[in-house]
């Protein structure tokens, strides 16, 4: 058995008395798409701050490729192939959409022109070719969503983690979304996707895991895991469960 | 060194800490309330100290008695200050806001400068003039007054910021603008009376000052420096912690005069501040 | 199109600075000329903190200050014998100040916003206290640069005329733009203005941020204390008052912010209005006039704060796009 791209085992961070993660533990294999679910408060975000280092674990051990880089920072975790996008965007607003991008294609170049190229082929594949020239900070919230995942993906990822990408953006977006995520994904690209929208989730997950008061509550197969009492109970309330 | 020498160091470092932490309240209420630091505090204090002086030279005012005076014109300047210049930086980005004030301070500095000239101006024979002598320590009466001045004006602001319906206002358009006035409050007026309080606070520690202290355009420089380095030590926008910053930064100042080098006594504040805000970014008191 | 207009512009004003010491003759319009690249290059230098990379430093004389303070120590007290020339002092002084910012930054990064512009107010006071008090280096009543006759490139003096000094004060300038220029455009660039937009954004794309503020710090102290040591070499007497106060400071990024922060012109149109009107200031109202002067410049830097941050650039950029 090959080792997993990302093991994380027994991972816990407190804040103060409050326990945003609790004793988490999955893996995700090279190229798999992973989806996370779970009400708000559930401690997801923090999942992801703790896997991009803007967050230390006080417990566990977080792993890529076999080798610890919980504690690393976060322009080290990314140098090792991790890419991330933010739930409250972070567009570099002054800039153009194209030099955005050209910010993660630099990881691999120091090439003004290479970067160049690959920031134009990362916004092909996202579908914002035609704005390359606007100021980030005019773009529309799905516009800028797109924009967040062409940034991450000119750093080249092995792993990349999306954080509610559908959020905020009108329901004719969402299957374009949608696509652009699978063909992330038959690239090869491992993915881990926040999402609320259970369609999504249910339309792109290999597995699922979700969370609740920061702790796994269940973990497979995406029509397994959301028929699971535990988690419609989480999502629902009791009333709701079988 | 003495012990008597360092414990009149000592109660000398607490008076002017009041002084100092009266100041700081003033800036560390309008950061509070806006996020904006405001590089013309010192200038602000500049004024009311020259508006007590000309107050004695023009028309024989002792400082405390033109005390209410000078309160309300800093109110009004701090009041105008939000009027004129700061409400339209509200969410400017951070080089705005700090030039905006930084160039209210250039201007009122060498506005002075070039009104009243560059002279060291004192006010003669103030009412609190002279020594007590308390347990064999000698305390000058203008220091005294100042710093229990200070210390009622504080006491003050802290009652009306607390126990004021006014004063819960601010503070709630202190903590969230956006609900604030949802629920009615009218957040530009909050954002005027806070810098009106303010400078008030400044007003109220510029009269003090002048009974004792030189009056001329620069004096604002070093008291905005310390203001700031007491701010930063109590947290920013926590007005209750300015209180001990103020006095750790007094008594910080007289210590490193006595311990080390009285010329480098400023030096040893920043360099306080350097290692504190370092340490605990968020000041003693604040909760970043 | 706009910007083969502007490279146009920019060799035609090269040109017009090249042939003005041989029109203007006398020394006055020599002398403010000289300011103004002066200026524009400490703007310029000052430009690649703040401007680029988003860091508002409020203590850059500290740079300038070790500049002239390197060079004049270095000429007085002779300790490299022989090879005590300006140049090499105006090289170590430079280097100095790069070594300097790196000590200072590595504790001073770590905070942000308001925390930071104030430290570096208090760094830049803490050392202006330092100098004062210093005798070995001259303490209050300053240095002053021992006059070598007769004028000479190697002893970077000139009595006669002030026509050398012009044009190294312009080569100065152009070396600024130059690597200013040249930082935009690479990839050093690109992180920095990524900084200057979202620190944790940067980060999470693989940029290691800590290291590039010291580097935009390091190159902007270098560029900053190569002014001072030409101010050393041009006014003969340096003190902390005149090569350490906060005014300098202020001034400095007056001058960028006037003329447009993060832009390459900024700090030359800055330079260009801001020092003539202070002559203008000073003529005009004598002995007042330097308090005067600031009250204006007070006054501009409340305007442009509120009416225009970016400055006569933004103003510029804005006005083309309607047209």
């Amino acid at each position: 058995m090959t080792t997993p791209l990302l093991d994380i085992e027994g991972v816990t961070k407190r804040f103060g008395g409050l326990v945003a993660n609790r004793e988490i533990s999955f893996q995700v294999g090279r190229g798999e798409l992973v989806g996370v679910i779970g009400p708000n408060g559930a401690g997801k975000s923090t999942l992801f701050d703790l896997l991009t280092g803007f967050l230390a674990p006080d417990a566990g051990h977080i792993r890529l490729d076999g080798v610890s880089i919980a504690g690393l920072r976060p322009d080290e975790i990314s140098r090792r192939g991790v890419g991330r996008t933010f739930q409250k965007l972070k567009p570099f607003g002054g800039m153009t959409v194209l030099e955005n991008v050209m910010v993660g294609a630099f990881q691999n170049t120091a090439d003004p022109r290479q970067a160049r190229a690959e920031a134009e082929r990362a916004l092909e594949s996202v579908g914002l070719t035609d704005r390359a020239h606007a100021h980030a900070r005019v773009l529309s919230t799905g516009q800028r969503k797109r924009l967040e995942m062409a940034r991450a993906l000119a750093t080249r990822p092995r792993l990349l983690l999306l954080d509610e990408i559908t959020g905020g953006v009108d329901q004719r977006g969402i299957p374009g979304l949608v696509e652009l995520v699978r063909r992330l994904h038959a690239d090869g690209t491992a993915l881990i996707v926040i999402e609320h929208n259970m369609r999504v989730i249910m339309g792109i997950s290999q597995r699922v895991v979700a969370l609740h008061l920061g702790e796994v509550i269940a973990i497979g197969p995406p029509a397994t895991v959301t028929s699971d009492a535990r988690v419609i109970e989480a999502y629902l309330g009791r009333a709701y469960a079988g | 060194m003495t012990a008597e020498v360092l414990l009149q160091g000592i109660v000398s470092g607490l008076l002017m800490g009041l002084v100092y932490a009266l100041i700081a309240a003033g800036l560390s209420l309008i950061f509070g309330l806006m996020e904006i630091v405001n590089f013309a505090h010192g200038e602000f204090l500049m004024v009311a100290m020259f508006t007590s002086y000309w107050a004695w030279a023009l028309w024989r005012l002792d400082p405390l008695v033109s005390l209410p005076l000078t309160v309300c014109l800093l109110f009004v300047l701090g009041a105008a200050t939000y009027w004129g210049l700061i409400r339209w930086i509200l969410d400017a980005p951070m080089l705005a806001q700090i030039f905006a004030t930084f160039g209210l301070a250039v201007f009122l500095r060498s506005a002075a400068q070039a009104l009243w000239g560059v002279d060291f101006l004192v006010v003669k024979s103030p009412l609190a003039e002279g020594r007590i002598s308390v347990g064999g320590l000698f305390l000058g009466l203008p220091q005294l007054v100042a710093s229990v001045g200070s210390l009622a004006a504080f006491a003050g602001l802290h009652w009306f910021i607390s126990r004021t319906e006014t004063g819960l206002a601010l503070q709630a358009t202190a903590q969230d603008r956006q609900a604030a006035s949802l629920m009615g409050i009218d957040t530009q007026r909050m954002f005027a009376l806070g810098w009106g309080i303010g400078a008030a606070c400044v007003g109220v520690a510029g009269a003090l000052l002048s009974m004792f202290f030189y009056v001329f355009p620069e004096v604002g420089a070093t008291f905005s420096l310390l203001a700031y380095v007491a701010v930063a030590l109590g947290g920013f926008g926590n007005v209750p912690g300015t209180l001990v910053a103020g006095v750790v930064v007094g008594l910080v100042e007289v210590l490193g005069g006595l311990l080390i080098a009285p010329a480098l006594k400023y030096a040893v504040v920043f360099a306080i501040y350097l290692v504190v805000v370092l340490w605990r970014p968020q000041g003693l008191f604040g909760r970043f | 199109m706009r910007s083969r207009l502007g490279s146009v512009a920019a060799w035609v004003l090269l040109g017009a600075a090249l042939a003005f010491p041989l029109v203007f003759t006398l020394p006055y319009p020599r002398d403010v000329m000289i300011r103004i690249f002066l200026y524009a290059m400490l703007a310029t230098a000052w430009n690649v903190l703040a401007g680029y990379c988003g860091q508002i430093s409020l203590g850059h004389a500290v740079f300038f200050g070790t500049g002239a303070y390197t060079s004049t120590l270095l000429l007085q007290q002779d300790w490299l014998g022989g090879w005590a020339s300006p140049w090499v002092g105006m090289a170590l002084g430079a280097l100095l100040a790069a070594l300097l910012s790196q000590i200072i930054g590595y504790p001073v990064f770590r905070l942000r916003g308001h925390y930071f512009a104030i430290a570096t107010i208090a760094v830049g006071e803490i050392v202006q206290t330092i100098v004062i008090n210093w005798d070995a280096v001259g303490g209050a009543r300053g240095l002053f640069v021992p006059i070598k006759r007769p004028d000479s490139l190697a002893n970077f003096q000139f009595h006669e005329s002030k026509q050398t000094y012009y044009y190294i004060a312009l080569a100065l300038l152009v070396l600024a733009i130059g690597i200013s220029r040249g930082i935009v455009r690479s990839r050093t660039g690109y992180y920095f203005r990524a900084i200057r937009e979202d620190q944790d954004a940067a980060a999470a794309l693989g940029i290691p941020v800590a290291r590039y503020k010291q580097r935009a710090m390091a190159i902007s102290a270098a560029l900053t204390a190569l002014g001072g040591t030409f101010y050393a070499q041009y006014v003969f007497f340096i003190d902390p008052e005149s090569v350490l106060p906060l005014s300098l400071s202020i001034l400095v990024c007056l001058v960028a912010v006037l003329g447009g922060v993060g832009t390459l012109w900024g700090p030359i149109l800055g330079a260009a209005i801001l020092v003539p009107l202070g002559e203008v200031t000073r003529v005009q109202f004598g002995g007042t006039g330097k308090a005067l002067d600031l009250v204006i410049y007070g006054l501009l830097i409340m305007i442009v704060s509120v009416v225009q941050p970016g400055g006569i650039m933004a103003l510029l950029q804005r006005g083309s796009r309607r047209s």
